[in-house]
């Protein structure tokens, strides 16, 4: 964990946690977003939805810092962020952390250091505190993910888990890293029922926390049901915004077969 | 009283393990076969002498595969950081001058590597073939074709330090041996050495986890120009003669000890240990080949088949799943044999096309 990021967050007056102004993304030729404007509350939930390719792994790379922004400024609680100085790195010590989409976890690796890699506990001359690392990862693995009995310790390989856990353990990695937003990108995919109904109540524990989330899933009933707020991309651009209870969950989906046939129609 | 399962595990999973046990394996077979000179103490010594730069290129080449890059060019740095401290050593009389120039020509030949592969993008493969020749056909130019003899190279006190003698023991054995282990300390404690395996692993992971992958990628491949300028200047120092061409036997024994030793191509799993046992099997299978009485071209092929078992024995020992498909896959044909033998299974094999 960073050492500066107590003393922002103990500065609890921002409003928006997370600010995107008029960004754009092109990759090429492809224009991935145009002209996004997007925020998330200090406490809030953000759904945000739209269909395959529609530009919503890239918003949140560029939220996470994975992605410089062709266009546009970041803000992360009411500041600006110099784009050259935005990364990875940086959002980890703004207390930002990403589920990504797909994988996420360096297969070959043991879990202790899927945990940690990118901030290491490190001793004098970048020396892993490899003792810790796992203590902490056991730990949590026991406690937090509750592999208690299936043979999973910190020394197991990613390749010695299944899909779901090891979806487990890289929100079990966001979740230790106590964030102010958490960004998940289809964290369920690859989840059985139960399984989902602990990512839903996670996501509403984020919210009970005092802290905001954007939650990315293509199962709308879901989306519909922890999300505060709905954005919906399209083709890269932001073509609709609903508060919790504006929007019922027929008139939802109804909106996003439209945008998909509209989009299959016009050839996209 | 059986061994627990867990000691059984522990001790099969100690790093490098099984080609340790085939170096000892080889030396046994050696004292066997040709006992006057594996039972002597001065065949060890020659090996402690010669081996020490293949090891060193090795340890660093580790590194590199680990984090699924490849370097072809460190021939050409052989020659060139020979080169250039012979010929530094020489005008500016100094041979501390001579090593600090052919680190720092190590450091800069890396150092492009590391751009035109991270940076601009050419796969590693292709651009340290490129510098290959680009380096090596330079080094030709810059010494004219010429051999140096540096005959007095010995009265110079770091030349005493780096590959002098401690009664009959070579000190470069000393000094490659602690570049493996600073290796070892690198890539499995280090943040460095991790980000090259998540890199080796998958490099898009390394990314979204915070990883600045081309940066690294350049710091390794700096590394690699460096050492390789070190074991070059081991080798002119040990020879007392600098040739233009003495890279050139280095690149496929080099490759040959790192995989030997149980590091994986695909990069993200990687043995320092295993570099080390490799190295002293390359160094020594030729050697000792000789010494047995083989004709000398018997001996490739014999190091061919040592690589083979190694590499063999090491997706036994640490892939178990593909030892069971494999083990599945002769029972299958084995199955399938007795079903088609007379009598039973033409029917079978008829449905089976
Ligand atoms: N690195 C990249 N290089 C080139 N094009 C890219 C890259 N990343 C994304 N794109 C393109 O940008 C567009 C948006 O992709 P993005 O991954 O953001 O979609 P998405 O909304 O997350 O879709 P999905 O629901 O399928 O995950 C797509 O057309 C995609 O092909
Ligand atoms: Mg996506």
């Amino acid at each position: 964990m960073s050492e500066a990021a107590p003393m922002e967050s103990a500065a609890q007056s921002f409003r928006h946690v997370v600010r995107l102004e008029k960004v754009e993304m092109t990759f090429g030729k492809v224009q991935a977003l145009s002209n996004v404007d997007f925020a998330v509350g200090r406490n809030e939930i953000v759904g945000l939805l739209g269909d395959n390719g529609a530009g919503k792994s890239t918003l949140i790379k560029i939220v996470s810092g994975v992605l410089r922004p062709t266009a546009g400024n970041v803000w992360v609680r009411d500041r600006p962020q110099d784009p050259d100085q935005y990364s990875v790195r940086k959002a980890h010590d703004l207390r930002i952390e990403t589920v990504h989409q797909g994988q996420t976890l360096g297969e070959k690796q043991p879990l202790w250091r899927n945990l940690f890699v990118g901030r290491q506990i490190t001793g004098r001359f970048g020396f892993i505190d490899v003792k810790k690392e796992k203590e902490i990862a056991d730990q949590l693995l026991r406690r937090a993910i509750g592999f208690r009995g299936h043979g999973i310790t910190a020394d197991s390989t990613v390749l010695d888990l299944s899909g779901g856990e090891r979806q487990g353990i890289a929100i079990a990695r966001a979740m230790y890293f106590e964030a102010d937003l958490i960004v998940l990108d289809e964290p369920t995919t690859a989840l059985a029922v139960s399984e989902v109904r602990k990512v839903l109540a996670f996501v509403e524990g984020v919210k009970a926390g005092g802290r905001a989330c954007i939650y990315i899933e293509h199962n709308l009933a879901h989306v519909h049901e922890v999300a505060d707020r709905l954005v919906i991309l399209d083709r890269g651009r932001v073509v609709g915004q609903f508060a919790k209870g504006e929007i019922s969950l027929a008139d939802l989906t109804a909106r996003m077969i439209a945008l998909h046939e509209g989009r299959t129609h016009a050839g996209a | 009283m059986p061994v627990p399962e867990s000691a059984r595990k522990r001790f099969l999973e100690t790093e490098g393990l099984p080609i340790i046990a085939v170096l000892l394996a080889l030396v046994i077979v050696f004292m066997i076969a040709a006992p006057d000179v594996f039972l002597g103490y001065r065949i060890y010594m020659s090996f402690l002498a010669t081996v020490p730069p293949l090891l060193v290129l090795a340890a660093a080449l580790t590194l590199l595969i680990a984090a699924g890059e490849i370097d072809l060019s460190f021939p050409s740095v052989i020659a060139l950081s020979g080169w250039v401290l012979a010929y530094f050593t020489h005008v500016l009389g100094s041979p501390w001058f001579g090593l600090l120039l052919a680190l720092v020509a190590g450091g800069l030949v890396g150092w492009m590597n590391g751009i035109l592969v991270a940076r601009i993008g050419v796969p590693s493969i292709i651009a340290t073939l490129a510098t290959q020749f680009l380096w090596g056909g330079l080094t030709t130019v810059f010494s004219q074709g010429l051999s140096y003899s540096l005959g007095e190279v010995d009265q110079y006190l770091l030349w005493q330090l780096l590959v002098g003698r401690i009664g009959p023991f070579p000190v470069q054995a000393l000094w490659s041996l602690a570049v493996a282990g600073v290796l070892w300390l690198v890539l499995n404690r280090h943040r460095f050495g991790e980000h090259l395996l998540f890199i080796g692993d998958n490099a898009r992971v390394a990314e979204v986890v915070g990883v600045n992958v081309e940066r690294e990628k350049i710091r390794a491949f700096m590394l690699m120009g460096v050492l390789a300028a070190f074991a070059s200047v081991l080798l002119t120092f040990e020879n007392r003669s600098f040739f233009n061409t003495q890279g050139g036997g280095y690149l496929l024994e080099v490759m040959a000890a790192v995989f030997i030793g149980g590091t994986s191509v695909f990069g993200g799993r990687a043995s320092l240990v295993g570099t080390v046992a490799g190295s002293f099997i390359i160094g020594m299978v030729e050697a000792g080949l000789v010494a047995t009485g083989l004709q000398g071209f018997w001996v490739r092929a014999v190091v061919g088949v040592v690589f083979l078992a190694a590499v063999i024995g090491h997706i036994v020992i640490e892939e178990p799943e593909r030892r069971s498909a494999f083990v599945r896959a002769l029972r299958a044909r084995y199955d399938f044999v007795r079903k088609s033998s007379p009598g039973g299974g033409s029917r079978e094999r008829r449905g089976a096309r």
